[in-house]
Formats: C-alpha cells, sequence, structure tokens
C-alpha cells in the first residue's frame, strides 16, 4: 500500500480555531495519510494535539509521531532575536516551517536534527 | 475601608500561603527517570522512594505527590511539594508492552491507563511553580514531545531546569541537550547512581527562589 502525503496549505487552516485545527489534523492522520503542514503549531496546539490523540487512541490507532522544522526559529537566549522572531509571528503568523505528523502504526519513528528530519516507516502498518 | 484592609491582609496571607506550597514537578518523556529522580530526592530527604521504577515505559501512570519534601544546602532550606508525572507520549502501543514480556490483557490496561496518564500530566502544568524536565542523555534531545514541554512551560513563564539524566552511561550526550535548549540551565545526573546530584541541589535553590 502506498503512502500518501497530503499537503496542507497555511490558508486552510489559519482561519480555524485551535480545536477545529487539531481536529482537521487528526482525522487527515486517522485516514493513514502523513500530513505535511505548512507552518507550524503553537505549543499550546502541540499540547492540545498531544492530549486529543491520547483521547482518541484505541486497538486501531496507536498515535501519532510529529516534528516541526522552523528554520527561522532560533534557540536564542538573545532578547532581539526574541523580539525579531516575534515581530516576523506577528507579520506572518505561523506560516514559515513544515510540520509533519505521521500515524504511528506507519511513521515508526522521526528522527530530527538542526538540519535536517529522519522518517523511518513501519512494515507492519503498511 | 475595612474591607480593604481585610483584603490587603487575605492577598499577604494567600501569597505567603502559596510560597509555603511550591508545587515542583517533575516532567519528561517516558523512561527519562523521572521516579528515579522524584526517589532520589525523596530518599535522601524523606528516607521513603515515592513510585515504582521499571524498563517498561510508562510504569507511572498517575500524578505521583509527596508533601513537604524540605532539602538542605549550605545551610539554607527548601521546602517544596513533589509532584512525579506520567510520562508525556504522542503514541502509545499495547502491542509495545507485549513485547516487553506483559500479557495482552494487561497490556491494553496498561495503554488505556497510559492515555489517560499523559492527559493528566499536560492538565498538571498550569499548576506548577517550577519544573524539573528530565531528559535521557542518551537519546536524540529534539524529540517534538521535550519540544512542546519546554514550549508550554515557557509559554507559561514557569521556571524549567533541564537534567540529562544517566550521566553514568557511555552513550550520554549533554553538549547535544545543551545545543538544542541553549535557554535553559542543563544539568548532567545519574539518578540512579547519584552523580552530580550534590549540584543539582544547590541549582535547586536558584530555580525556586
Amino acid at each position: 500500500m502506498p503512502l500518501t502525503i497530503q499537503y496542507v496549505p497555511f490558508e486552510e487552516v489559519s482561519d480555524l480555531d485551535s480545536e477545529r485545527k487539531i481536529q482537521k489534523l487528526i482525522r487527515i492522520v486517522k485516514q493513514n495519510k502523513l500530513v505535511l503542514m505548512e507552518g507550524t503549531l503553537t505549543s499550546q496546539e502541540e499540547a492540545d494535539l498531544i492530549e486529543e490523540t491520547m483521547e482518541t487512541i484505541d486497538s486501531k490507532f496507536k498515535g501519532v509521531e510529529i516534528t516541526s522544522f522552523n528554520p527561522t526559529e532560533k534557540n536564542s537566549r538573545q532578547i532581539q532575536d526574541k523580539l525579531k522572531q516575534k515581530f516576523m509571528e506577528m507579520i506572518w503568523g505561523r506560516r514559515r516551517g513544515l510540520t509533519i505528523i505521521g500515524p504511528a502504526n506507519i511513521v515508526r519513528e522521526i528522527r530530527k536534527d538542526p538540519n535536517r528530519i529522519q522518517l523511518f516507516l513501519s512494515s507492519r502498518g503498511r | 475601608m475595612i474591607k480593604r484592609f481585610k483584603d490587603f491582609l487575605a492577598g499577604i496571607f494567600l501569597a505567603f500561603k502559596n510560597k509555603k506550597h511550591i508545587k515542583l514537578g517533575i516532567y519528561g518523556p517516558p523512561n527519562a527517570g523521572k521516579t528515579r529522580l522524584a526517589n532520589r530526592i525523596c530518599q535522601d530527604w524523606l528516607g521513603e522512594e515515592m513510585g515504582k521504577v521499571s524498563p517498561i515505559p510508562h510504569e507511572t501512570r498517575e500524578i505521583q505527590q509527596k508533601e513537604k519534601v524540605t532539602v538542605q544546602s549550605n545551610g539554607k532550606k527548601l521546602s517544596f511539594n513533589l509532584i512525579d508525572t506520567p510520562g508525556i507520549a504522542t503514541r502509545i502501543d499495547y502491542e509495545e508492552f507485549i513485547k516487553k514480556g506483559i500479557d495482552k490483557k494487561e497490556a491494553q490496561t496498561r495503554a488505556k491507563e497510559a492515555t489517560k496518564g499523559v492527559i493528566e500530566a499536560i492538565k498538571w502544568l498550569d499548576n506548577m511553580d517550577a519544573v524539573l524536565v528530565v531528559l535521557d542523555s542518551t537519546k536524540n534531545p529534539y524529540d517534538q514531545v521535550n519540544i512542546t514541554i519546554i514550549g508550554n512551560l515557557a509559554a507559561r513563564n514557569i521556571p524549567v531546569m533541564i537534567l540529562g539524566n544517566k550521566v553514568d552511561l557511555k552513550k550520554a550526550n549533554l553538549k547535544k541537550i545543551e545545543s538544542a535548549f541553549p535557554q535553559y540551565k542543563v544539568l548532567g545526573i545519574s539518578a540512579e547512581y547519584g552523580d552530580n546530584v550534590e549540584q543539582f541541589y544547590k541549582e535547586l535553590f536558584k530555580l525556586v527562589k
């Protein structure tokens, strides 16, 4: 069975409130598709996504693997870097970067380091 | 005027009361050594353990709390309620527990309880006054769960200390944790063998001011 990657452009989720956005993403993942979303979730949305995932887990749905990648976001202590990031976020929203969410029965592991993301797929779920 | 004075006194009382009941949470992914650390703290200062540890993930599936733990360092005392939380994960597969030798029914129950534990741990984030994030220093720190936990604590302005646990192991890489989270104090410890635990107690006073 081929793995389907569903691209979710920023415009498709930017007008949704957090709850609807998360429900939409989980709905796609539960169809055994890999979500490639333009932009990133807030940390609160990520926590909500984990909660919603836990509520949804059953004998078939084992959860998700998630990672996000924002090359413009720096883990800096500098106040000017933080202000710059906030300013960019005000203008662009959270459009910058990418979020990958996959069903745990297909994506065994996502390994990320600062410059690359590796997806390890499970042969069992496919 | 009298009412305002009463409110003022109540405010001071509340602040004092809250200060005396600092909630120190222990967060992290499964099997990072959270309960092992909680046991180390409780054993050192209360003479008893807090919870059971296991190589099988999600051994802690409910919030565990020890009240009035008093730590002493350099002649100073620090009292807090210690809260050990279930490991936060994005996936829970009962079949993984079966592979570790648990029978199917028990594995399914464990998985169900583990999902509830994750939800409970997330909900408790709002109750914490300070948090120790325990990471396994032999694993990749860039895991999204770690980023989500630390991001949520930052958004709530909760003071955080990151502990790179299991530094006694050869594969431990504390530098990688430091590079992943340069904004935070990262301290390497071994909760199992007690490496650097004295330093950890000293740092605790800086975290919980």
